[in-house]
């Protein structure tokens, strides 16, 4: 069946009508004293990674500008490039779920910055990830689905260098700055938060300036280097550790075991990624901060299907669904669960069928 | 005209908790916070249909399960968003280890 992604559009009117947008998600049973625990909020963390994060940041570009013109600059570039443009993006995230630091100024100053690297007006996000956790893969409703169907290859390898996210970023920039929302943001964002939308886009397009001038006037890519091109050379990581969230799984129900992937990786992947391989746990559990999703992934095992070993078998398991989606959208991988498992709740899609 | 309802005892919730109580065709939540004081609130959160039970307690605020916007419980002012609209809350008193809440 076709499907329109829009939020406008006549798919996301079947999604209201057909009971799809609800709160009626499946929780796994989780004891109230384990979850209490599971949900305290400390700051040592993510103060120790953002120290990291930024420390290294501040080591890659010093040691590239150092070098510069030689070609050892380039690993050096690529590894600042990781930090900025895949890094921040995880760091967003947790920030807007207000998750990462138990003091709130400290996840606000972090969501800030972050978003400025991933060119995400903070407040639109902020609701558009919101209605990413209420309508999770909801066609018509979830305004963050990275791989819509039929999939088309080319949009998904333009992507792996950010080009589209990052066109689409500067757009919504100018018209913000220019004092007005798009359709789709009218849809999901309060009005309220609009006038601070406009004067974020604005202070922001006063760097980008600054920035095009300062390359300019000392005839030098560095300024370029260090704020806006990382978003494009930097973000595969995010990008192929996000394909993984829900890439072939299943759209239009009301379970985030079917349509969310956990995906045991690395640990220089999970520093830059943040524990979000942990994906069913934080979509199912989301006050639960980064650094706790280990613990709820052991307590949730015996109710979700078995995780992916490896960021290699996670993609050996859905790139051949994705092939298959080119050509037949409303195909989806349907994991098994454990016997202990409570059963799937796929919604009423399932029960109309 | 408002009524006192014995609602829960106020051993039926631990500290910087919530509990779910409802009344008729209407749903609440009862906070304790850390200093032993006690809060009702509407049950579900003015953002989206989500309800506070699950909610994160710290000190004298609740914090929505899903989508993370803060209250204050005794005021039931909205701290953070997505959530715009404030909470409705009503008085609360304590006696003889009952919670009764005025509704």
């Amino acid at each position: 069946m076709a499907r329109d992604y829009s939020m406008t559009g006549p798919d996301a009117r079947r999604a209201v009508a057909s009971g799809l947008v609800t709160e009626k998600w499946y929780r796994t049973p989780i004891d109230r004293k384990v979850m209490k625990a599971l949900m305290k909020r400390s700051d040592q963390p993510a103060t120790r990674d953002t120290v990291l994060l930024f420390g290294l940041m501040a080591l890659f570009a010093g040691g590239a500008i150092a070098v510069m013109p030689s070609w050892w600059a380039l690993p050096l570039w690529l590894a600042y490039g990781v930090l900025y443009g895949s890094a921040m993006d995880s760091r967003w995230h947790e920030c807007g779920h207000g998750t990462a630091f138990k003091t709130r100024w400290k996840n606000s100053a972090l969501y800030q910055i972050a978003s400025f690297c991933m060119i995400r007006d903070p407040y639109c996000w902020k609701y558009s990830h919101a209605r990413h956790h209420s309508d999770t893969i909801i066609v018509g409703r979830d305004p963050e689905v990275a791989i819509m169907r039929p999939v088309m290859v080319l949009k998904m390898l333009a992507n792996l260098v950010g080009l589209l996210d990052f066109v689409d970023g500067i757009k919504r920039m100018g018209i913000h700055a220019s004092g007005r929302m798009l359709p789709d943001e009218q849809d999901y964002v309060a009005p309220v938060f609009h006038p601070k939308t406009v004067r974020t886009s604005r202070i922001w397009l006063g760097i980008y300036a600054v920035t095009v001038a300062a390359a300019l006037v000392f005839q030098s890519w560095v300024p370029l280097l260090l704020i806006g091109l990382p978003r494009l050379f930097g973000c595969w990581h995010m990008v192929l550790t996000g394909w993984l969230q829900h890439g072939g799984l299943a759209d239009n129900v009301l379970d985030h075991r079917l349509n969310c992937r956990t995906v045991y990786m690395n640990p220089v992947s999970r520093f830059i990624y943040w524990n979000m391989n942990y994906h069913v746990e934080h979509h199912m559990f989301p006050l639960v901060p980064f650094s706790k999703l280990p613990e709820l992934h052991r307590a949730c095992a015996w109710d979700f299907p078995a995780p992916n070993a490896s960021i290699r078998d996670g993609y050996a398991e859905m790139l051949p669904a994705l092939w298959r989606q080119r050509t037949d959208p409303d195909f989806h991988l349907r994991r098994p669960l454990p016997e202990t498992a409570n059963p799937y709740h796929d919604g009423p899609a399932a029960q109309a069928a | 005209m408002a009524d006192w309802v014995d609602a829960i005892a106020t051993t039926d919730v631990d500290a910087e908790d919530v509990i779910r109580f409802d009344h008729g065709s209407r749903t609440f939540v009862i906070v304790r916070d850390h200093e032993d004081n006690y809060y009702c609130t509407d049950g579900m959160c003015t953002h989206e249909d989500v309800h506070l039970e699950d909610g994160l307690v710290v000190e004298a605020t609740i914090e929505c399960p899903k989508h993370s916007s803060i209250f204050d419980c005794a005021s039931g002012e909205v701290e953070t968003p997505p959530a715009c609209e404030n909470l409705c809350t009503y008085p609360v008193k304590v006696e003889g280890g009952r919670v009764f809440v005025e509704i």
